[in-house]
């Protein structure tokens, strides 16, 4: 360190080719965490993008899949039982908003703040009240870990790939169309008797599972289950989504070819968050970075609106003149 | 077919926004039915469709469709017996879906949706002809996303999606209101032959007196949340809009006072 004060030029020449170094040796983790969180990623599409409803269950229902893991699994289950179980209380958090949100008729945002809210109870209930708990890739046989990031990557792909393969399937069932239509315009969809609150309740069920399952995965890679693991899942989720759509909306227009633009979107994400912690940005700011890299994405195709709707005025306006 | 006993409606009530929309309706619809409803803004017709559709529920009443009392029956349950075409172009289909996608789903109005195949291939061939007879060049768009599509095509879908699966009532609310003059004659053609060749029973609300006249058999007139004239047969057949008029005037002992019936005579 002090050689390098006392040589300026070369030692910053020097100190970004390590970081360069340390980026390119930390790329594989990033895509392995980004097609996890991608995961994550199409169970907040599925509410989202199709259901029309921001569903900030996720935050903690992510963290309940963690924490299931690694209870059922250290309790000596099967590792695939273990995921099932985390994925059905996954399901359970979503039912839950569900029933907040039909049911007692508030509103989507707030129902999933309730649920969230009483799932970091939960969630410190299930294990034990730790607040974090080790799943070590040692003691048992994982299917992902840190110290095997290309068997992690394989594994996760072959999970989006099946992942995929289903929702496709079931999006294009009668099932399925019902909960696209009741996303899409509610009023249509109860005018052609369709259960708008029962497929409302459904498809948070079935984003929730995901995302728990999601949350399983992490926990398997990682080595451990945090009580904070979740905390602005949502917004990674949004960005994956967002990120997705901006790279991919122009090619990917098949169902299938979406839901995979969306998991590259995590895997970009991740790559990017690499990127500019390695240049340099304290890790405590991340946080705030993603909001405002999200909050943009947001805000421009609001934007472009408005500025289309600002040209046309003036086009009307010319129009008028012209008479 | 459809028996309205004696229906009230109230909305907000005790508020200072409270608001009689319907204040005792009772009407009693035969079988191929096809009766226009018309009246002032405010009057009740809108309501009332939305009572039949169960948008809203019923302070006091009964509705039977068909003998069955659908007064408490969810809207969606109901769903199963009605067609419905909304005033907003944009209502009555989803944007986002594809034409043969939309009709996919109202094939299946009333029954439960399953694990199977959205559209078969059988389905999208019946499809392509549903579409042909309305003259849009829609069937060899099968995959083009409803959003895309001008207000009188999606309103022309959304009346085949309400009539494909023969409704026992048909409820078009203003359904041409918000589409240009050309337009609007060729949906209430449409409608007119839905209807016939259906043998459905329908009732449409209005604003234009002459399209009131001119369709269906029969012909009623809302006034404060009540039917204040119901003609039909050959007294139907005679009607002309002064006379209309006249009536409303000695039936609820104002002027019709409403800009768009008046302007569009």
């Amino acid at each position: 360190m002090q050689r390098r004060g006392r040589r300026n030029g070369a030692a910053t020449v020097l100190l970004r080719g390590i970081r360069m170094d340390a980026f390119i040796t930390s790329l594989p983790g990033a895509a392995a965490q980004g097609i996890i969180w991608g995961i994550m990623a199409i169970g907040v599409y599925i509410t989202y993008k199709i259901l029309d409803v921001a569903d900030l269950t996720v935050d903690d229902s992510f963290g309940t899949g963690g924490a299931v893991m690694v209870v059922c699994m250290t309790s000596g289950m099967n590792i695939w039982l273990s995921m099932l179980v985390a994925f059905l209380a996954g399901c359970l958090a979503g039912l839950l908003t569900g029933i907040l949100h039909t049911k007692f008729g508030i509103p989507a945002i707030l129902a999933g703040i309730l649920t969230q809210l009483a799932l970091y109870s939960v969630n410190l209930r299930i294990m034990s009240g730790m607040a974090n708990m080790p799943l070590s890739v040692m003691k048992y046989n994982l299917l992902l870990s840190l110290r095997k990031i290309p068997k992690s990557i394989l594994v996760a792909g072959i999970f989006v790939v099946v992942l995929i393969a289903l929702l496709y399937w079931f999006f294009g069932t009668e099932l399925g169309h019902s909960l696209r239509a009741t996303g899409c315009n509610q009023a249509m969809a109860r005018a052609n008797g369709i259960n708008t609150e029962r497929n409302k309740i459904l498809g948070l069920i079935l984003s929730n599972g995901i995302v728990a399952l999601a949350g399983s995965l992490i926990t398997q890679y990682q080595g451990f289950a945090d009580i904070n693991m979740g905390r602005g899942a949502i917004v990674i989720g949004l960005a994956a989504v967002i990120i997705g759509e901006v790279v991919f909306g122009k090619i990917f227009k098949n169902f299938a070819l979406r839901l995979f633009g969306v998991v590259c979107g995590g895997v970009i994400y991740y790559v990017v968050i690499t990127l500019v912690l390695s240049l340099g940005l304290n890790a405590n700011d991340m946080k705030l970075f993603s909001a405002l890299v999200v909050a943009v994405f947001l805000g421009i195709p609001y934007w472009k609106k408005q500025l289309q709707q600002k040209n046309l005025g003036r086009k009307g306006e010319a129009n008028d003149a012209g008479n | 077919m459809l028996e309205i006993k004696n229906i009230c409606k109230t909305f907000h009530p005790g508020t200072i926004n409270e608001k009689k929309a319907l204040k005792g309706v009772n009407l009693t619809l035969e079988d191929g039915d096809f009766v226009t409803v018309i009246g002032g803004n405010g009057a009740g017709k809108s309501t009332l469709l939305n009572m039949v559709a169960g948008v809203h529920t019923a302070d006091a009443g009964q509705i039977l469709l068909d003998g069955i009392d659908v007064t408490h029956l969810s809207e969606h349950k109901r769903a199963k017996y009605l067609g419905r075409v909304f005033q907003d172009p944009m209502m009555g289909t989803a944007a986002d879906m594809w034409i043969e996608e939309n009709l996919a789903l109202a094939a299946r109005r009333g029954q439960r949706r399953t694990l199977r195949w959205a559209i078969t291939k059988k389905e999208r061939e019946e499809f392509r002809e549903m579409l042909k007879p309305l003259g849009l060049g829609l069937e060899n768009r099968l995959s083009t996303k409803v959003g895309l599509l001008s207000g009188g095509q999606r309103q022309a879908l959304t009346l085949l999606m309400a009539a494909m699966k023969k409704p026992k009532l048909l409820l078009l609310d203003e359904h041409t209101a918000a589409l240009d003059p050309k337009t609007a004659a060729t949906v209430l053609e449409l409608s007119d032959k839905f209807i016939e060749e259906g043998k459905l029973t329908a009732m449409m609300v209005t604003h234009n007196m002459k399209d009131a006249i001119a369709h269906g058999n029969r012909l009623i007139m809302m006034h404060e949340g009540q039917i204040i004239l119901d003609i039909r047969g050959e007294e139907k057949k005679k009607l002309t809009v002064e006379e209309l008029l006249e009536a409303f005037t000695k039936a609820s002992g104002a002027e019709f006072a409403n800009d768009r019936a008046l302007l569009s005579k």
